[in-house]
């Protein structure tokens, strides 16, 4: 089965600094996962602020250049300069979905505009009839209509409705994946959950990939099939999500997993900070370790000498 | 670290408010609105416990603070109610004495810890001339004395004493979240209100910031309010929780009591919808949209969204009255709310991690 989406050793510098002191940063290292095509998933990526998972969502959305390294979108790469129709090729296979719905949408603007422009320049359309039917069918498919948002302003609806309108808009053009930068993170506790249920139904009901990206572990189990975890610009583990939360391996998700805050010992306020030790071992294994297969089906960084050791 | 136990006579009121209103009057080009951001609210807030304040954005939580810290501005007015501290033998109400006296009162009796700490440090300043800045007129010491405290306060947090020459932008956000922690609870206040603490911060770092408080509150056995929308952070943090819903709290009680038998549907849908590592099984977003201040609902005002919603509750607004031990709910149906996920909480209570996966894996 071809891939719909193929990262290959992807790698980002950014110079930081002036002519004296001038700075190398590596965000993002020799990364790599594909996603398959007809096998919809919510593939998440999971990182602290400065892992590097934003600067990798940007440059599979083509917004970041890449230092080295192939990202494929269907048969675009991403990578090379574009012509025109290659670019709306590939903006058809992909749509994003911001952090702040708020941010996302100009507060002057009514926002089934921005549905009417994605209809009319990505699907194609022309036919007043056929785009409001894409605006509504795209509406539905969250839960909400072309009627309730027609002539509404961002400030109008709620954090929640608004980023359900930010989703049925990426949904438009009928993408096959959605990359989804944060999507709950600035939306009401009461209505964050409907927004991942709704990533959920997508995957189950119309087939979609969702690039769900994240630092909340727990809302990643509930959503993904399968995980990455990035430290500090380099994959540590990826697989399954079932099976890489539950039983961590490499030290930094085991780290993130324990600082999850859990409810079980609700009221007895026994809280302790983060074990430093596993950061520390974990930054150990990463700067010398490789990337290895695993039985169950997960790649986890461990050290080189103990790799000789086991063979 | 030696924890205090609590005697049970030690336990006094420090806080005590009664009806408390506070609205947002605007009026632009002869359009006059009125935002009722905290409607009529009663609590007390007692000696050497946490206080969790929870809600969604623009449930006023933040105006409720402001209030406590008597921080109001206009547009933001105080309608009514009365509201009142008192630090050993000092009472102190200080929406009627003078500006001074709530002066001499800030930072060394109550200190505010604020959700942005990059922007309660000034960026261009070292944060040692912050810690002048705010601490040195309430601490009343030399100089000398005065640094020698705050460096041995730094290092009681696990702080490095070279932070108080670094510039705020120099500094990672948690260690800048406990900068401005310290900074907070160097005059040892006995009433800190942390708004946001965590907010913007990783887990990892959530966690060493949360256990900074946790310490501090013990160790100076000071009243907190903690404010956040994360009820996972009040499971842990928190000895009461209040709930709050478009401007009035909805419910109160001991953590324990709100997460295990809540008693306002809202709650149990809030703990309901939190998502658990070992757990799969479909979560419950709640339908609508949060109420508007300006026009809130008539009745309740959780009854637009609410499951158990009958004719009463859109007519009548129900009081917070008394439904168990130190518990408080507004509810007209209150006898009637169940957790919605005892499956789970029963699950979680076996700790076996493996059990869940059967189930989720549906």
């Amino acid at each position: 089965m071809s891939a719909i989406l193929e990262v290959g050793n992807v790698n980002k510098e950014f110079t930081m600094g002036g002519i004296f002191s001038r700075k190398k940063v590596r965000a993002v290292i020799d990364a790599s996962f594909s996603i398959l095509d007809g096998e919809p998933e919510v593939f998440t990526i999971v990182g602290e602020s400065g892992s590097g998972k934003t600067t990798l969502a940007r440059m599979i959305l083509g917004l970041e250049t890449v230092s080295s390294g192939t990202i494929r979108v269907g048969d675009v790469d991403v990578t090379r300069k574009q012509t025109k129709k290659d670019k709306l090729t590939f903006m058809r296979h992909i749509q994003p979905v911001f952090q702040n719905p708020f941010e996302a949408f100009n507060p002057l603007k009514e926002v089934d505009r921005y549905l009417e422009s994605t209809a009319r320049v990505m699907a194609g359309l022309e036919d007043r009839q056929a785009i409001e039917a894409a605006m509504d069918d795209a509406l539905q498919k969250v839960g909400l209509s072309l009627a309730e948002i027609r002539g509404r302003f961002s400030h109008e609806l709620s954090g929640g409705q608004l980023q359900r309108v930010a989703i049925a808009r990426a949904l438009i053009p009928e993408p096959a994946i959605l990359v989804a930068d944060e999507p709950v993170s600035m939306v009401d506790a009461s209505l964050r959950m409907s927004i991942v249920n709704l990533l959920r139904d997508l995957r189950d009901q119309f087939g979609v990939t969702v690039l769900y990206i994240t630092h909340d572990l727990a809302t990643a189990y509930y959503v993904s099939d399968r995980i990455m975890i990035m430290q500090k610009g380099k994959v540590v583990e990826m697989g399954p999500a079932q099976i890489v939360l539950e039983n961590p391996e490499h030290p930094y998700t085991r780290l993130l997993k324990e600082s999850v805050l859990s409810v079980r010992n609700i009221g007895e306020s026994e809280i302790q900070p983060a074990d430093h030790r596993l950061a520390e071992e974990a930054e150990r294994i990463s700067d010398a370790g490789v990337l290895t297969q695993r039985e169950d089906g997960r790649f986890v960084r461990i050290h080189t000498a103990s790799l000789e050791v086991q063979q | 670290m030696e924890t205090p136990v609590v005697v049970e006579q030690d336990v006094r009121d420090v806080l005590k408010i009664e009806g408390l209103k506070a609205y947002y009057h605007t009026n632009y080009f002869g359009v006059q609105r009125e935002v009722r951001a905290v409607d009529d609210i009663s609590l007390t807030i007692r000696s050497n416990e946490v206080y969790g304040i929870a809600g969604e954005s623009s449930s006023g939580k933040t105006t409720l603070v402001k209030t406590f810290a008597a921080a109001i501005k206009p547009p933001l007015r105080i309608m009514g109610g009365t509201m009142e501290y008192t630090f050993g033998d000092t009472v102190i109400r200080p929406y009627e004495t003078s500006k001074a006296a709530v002066d001499a009162i800030r930072w060394k009796h109550l200190s505010y810890i604020m959700q942005g700490s990059m922007s309660v440090l000034n960026p261009v300043r070292r944060i040692k001339k912050s810690f002048e800045d705010f601490a040195f007129r309430h601490m009343g010491l030399d100089t000398v004395r005065f640094w020698e405290a705050v460096h041995a306060h730094l290092k009681h947090l696990y702080l490095p004493p070279e932070v108080l020459v670094a510039y705020p932008h120099e500094l990672s956000g948690g260690m800048r979240q406990r900068v401005t922690i310290a900074l907070a609870t160097v005059c040892h206040p006995e009433f800190i209100i942390a708004d946001e603490p965590t907010t913007a911060l990783d887990v990892v770092v959530q966690k060493d910031v949360l256990s900074t408080i946790n310490q501090i509150r013990k160790e100076l056995r000071s009243s907190v309010v903690f404010v956040t929308h994360d009820m996972s952070v009040h499971a842990n943090l928190a000895d009461r929780i209040g709930i709050m819903y478009a401007g009035r709290i909805v419910e109160e009680g001991p953590t324990k009591q709100i997460f295990e038998n809540p008693k306002h549907p809202y709650t149990a849908h809030l703990v309901a919808s939190l998502p658990q590592i070992g757990d799969k099984q479909r979560k419950p977003g709640l339908e609508g949209k949060p109420p508007n201040l300006s026009d809130p609902p008539t009745g309740c005002r959780f009854h637009p969204r609410c499951p158990l919603a009958v004719d009463k509750c859109r007519h009548e607004a129900p009081p917070l009255v008394t439904v168990g031990h130190d518990h408080r709910s507004a509810c007209w149906r209150s006898d009637e709310v169940r957790p919605l996920n005892t499956a789970s909480v029963a699950r979680h209570a076996g700790d076996t991690g493996t059990t869940q996966s059967g189930a989720a894996s549906t």
